[in-house]
């Protein structure tokens, strides 16, 4: 549990006023009973620089679950140079882990920042970096810290940088429904929107670069799987066949689309190259029985997908070399939307049980299934790229919002919406967006 | 690791569909699907005051029916046809009472060949949103089946599936639940 709720109360403060978007302060419910104090002093802004990098590093650190930020109004010190650091300050609070900083603006304007992480029992500076970008990048910077600060720590690289996608639909049911398709940082800040519909919006899923989202659109009246550039905003219809054109995944090079049609007349899943003439490859053929929801695995063998050709929905793998088939889930009558950890050995998907809805892991080596979320409906799982943590949609007091748990089910926040059902979340992979050819 | 043996099934779910009402009478298993004139031979009713449409080329209706504001048929009782079909959960089989219901709209739609009509399928919320649209898809394609089986050309039927995306009723509990499990007849 959360050692404080005040506490963590304090770390989220400051974001309430950095969200100015549909999605409001994060609600962190659980984290673990063990977690590392770390405390990181507030950057000692120069006039103009800006603030607010210590805040946003801290809440990201908290929300892994790991860590325990010590909010500034409890520190004894809050040094900003290596050599104002009293070891004893923060050793006193139980603190383990300091980050200190300072940030000003270059001669060009640019936001400038220097960091230091220490081990405090060991006395110890751990790292030492700078980094500089515009200005309006300053929640990249503060991303970038909280990423190299969790790795150089929990020896697993942060994933605090990286972005969300998901969509928002208002006034659902009526006759002035409206889907909109959101991209946001991945705790929800600097949300905007990407695409916006009187027509349904779902499914939209990443393509390895973090350079286009693909997702299935009903704009035309009719069903359509569409590719957009998130930098340019430009927007291809790349299916839209007679019946189902939906479930688009990119494979892990980028180079093929994995969806679902029924232009054959059922539901199958089929393979797209990207390149060049957009060839069709179909790689289920099951009369009567629906196949969606292809992923695919990392290596880019091999599918994973749903079907009901044994009566129920259950997950199955397909090799693509040999097409040889075989079934992953035994337990329950209703498994879905299955994806695959980045180790591939172990599974996330959706699972029924005792007519609920909730997130299921599955290690498929030792068929071991454990439930890790205890909401209701909980669907659309989307991993992060460091396989620490997933994102799914459920609902909350009757409204779809987003929320968050680890891959052990033993972290959980939610991601309030302040309008609208928000769902069908997907994770983005790691994005370098201080790089100025990202793209971000 | 376990291999699955692939059991094959009828490959159009609607003869599945048909097949299970007329083997079953109603539905055995059915939960949502409350039919209180239940185990009723579905030979499809012959309509005494509805047109007689049959595979020779038709004579002058004996009447022109009365239609409704869109122009299409009313029913026997001089009400509306209904546009709504209800499945039940995690089912796309046809209640006997739709087939009756559907046997006009067949009818209309072969006496009437430039009209057209759009099957959209819906389901509930529950499930993955893509699952759903097969689903929905599903229901869709029972009754497009259905209707091409009773004589109307294929070219005057569009389906579209919008699974679990345009519910009726947004709540959240079984009567919610049950009135999105639908297909929408669309003229």
């Amino acid at each position: 549990m959360i050692r404080n709720p005040l506490r963590l109360f304090a770390a989220i403060a400051p974001l309430m006023t950095l969200s100015a978007a549909a999605l409001e302060k994060i609600i962190i419910d659980r984290g673990y009973d063990e977690q590392t104090r770390i405390a990181v002093a507030p950057f000692d802004a120069a006039a103009g620089a800006g603030g607010g990098i210590a805040d946003i590093v801290s809440f990201d650190l908290a929300r892994s679950g790991q860590f325990d930020a010590l909010p500034p109004e409890q520190m004894l010190s809050m040094p900003s140079h290596p050599e104002d650091v009293v070891f004893r300050d923060w050793r006193v609070q139980g603190v383990e882990y300091i980050v200190i900083g300072r940030q000003w603006r270059t001669a060009q304007g640019e936001l400038a920042v220097a960091w230091h992480l220490f081990d405090v029992f060991n006395e110890r500076e751990l790292m030492a970096e700078s980094l500089q970008a515009p200005p309006e990048k300053l929640r990249d910077v503060a991303h970038r810290i909280a990423d190299d600060v969790y790795e150089r720590i929990t020896g697993v690289p942060g994933a605090f940088s990286t972005r969300i996608v998901y969509v928002l639909a208002t006034d659902a049911g009526t006759a002035r429904a409206r889907y909109l398709l959101k991209i946001a940082d991945s705790d929800g800040a600097r949300a905007r929107t990407l695409f916006n519909s009187v027509q349904p919006i779902l499914s939209a899923s990443w393509s390895p670069d973090a350079q286009r989202v693909a997702y299935v659109s009903f704009e035309s009246g009719r069903q359509a799987v569409v590719i957009q550039n998130l930098a340019t905003g430009g927007r291809e219809t790349v299916a839209e066949y007679k019946g189902l054109n939906g479930a688009p995944v990119f494979s892990p090079d980028g180079r093929q689309l994995a969806l679902v049609l029924s232009r054959d007349g059922n539901p199958e899943i089929y393979v797209m190259a990207l390149d060049g003439n957009r060839a069709l490859r179909r790689v289920t053929r099951y009369p009567g029985a629906i196949d969606t929801e292809p992923s695919w695995t990392p290596d880019g063998a091999g599918l994973i997908f749903t079907s009901d050709r044994g009566g129920r929905p259950q997950i199955y793998r397909m090799e693509l070399g040999n097409s040889m088939i075989e079934r992953l889930t035994f337990q329950g009558d209703y498994n879905a939307r299955a994806r695959l950890l980045p180790d591939g050995r172990h599974l996330i998907y959706v699972h029924r049980r005792a007519g609920t809805y909730h997130i299921a892991w599955q290690d498929l080596e030792r068929d071991d299934v454990r439930v890790l979320t205890e909401t209701s409906l909980d669907e659309s799982p989307s991993i992060a790229p460091n396989g620490m943590m997933l994102i799914y949609a459920t609902q909350d007091a009757g409204r779809g919002i987003l929320a968050v748990v680890s891959i052990d089910g033993r972290v959980k926040y939610r991601l309030p919406s302040d309008e609208g059902d928000v769902r069908e979340p997907a994770w983005s992979p790691y994005i370098d967006a201080l790089s100025p050819s990202s793209g971000y | 690791m376990t291999r699955t043996p692939l059991r094959r099934r009828s490959s159009n779910p609607v003869l599945r569909a048909i097949a299970t009402v007329l083997a079953g009478g109603v539905l055995a298993g059915c939960a949502g699907c409350a039919s209180p004139e239940a185990p009723e031979p579905v030979a499809i009713p012959d309509e005494a005051d509805a047109p007689e449409v049959v595979s020779t080329p038709a004579p002058e209706p004996a009447q022109t029916p009365r239609t409704d504001a869109d122009g299409v048929w009313l029913d026997e009782n001089g009400q509306p046809l209904a546009r709504t079909l209800y499945f039940g959960f995690d089912e796309a089989v046809l209640k006997p009472s739709d087939l009756r219901v559907l046997e006009r709209h067949g009818a209309f739609l072969r006496e009437n060949s430039d009209r057209s009509l759009r099957i959209e399928g819906h389901c509930d919320e529950r499930g993955t949103r893509e699952y759903n649209l097969a689903l929905g898809e599903r229901r869709a394609n029972a009754v497009q089946d259905f209707l091409v089986s009773a004589g109307v050309s294929a070219s005057q039927l569009e389906t579209v599936s919008y699974g679990e995306e345009r519910p009726q009723d947004v709540g959240h509990d079984e009567s919610a639940w049950a009135k999105n499990r639908r297909a929408e007849l669309v003229y």
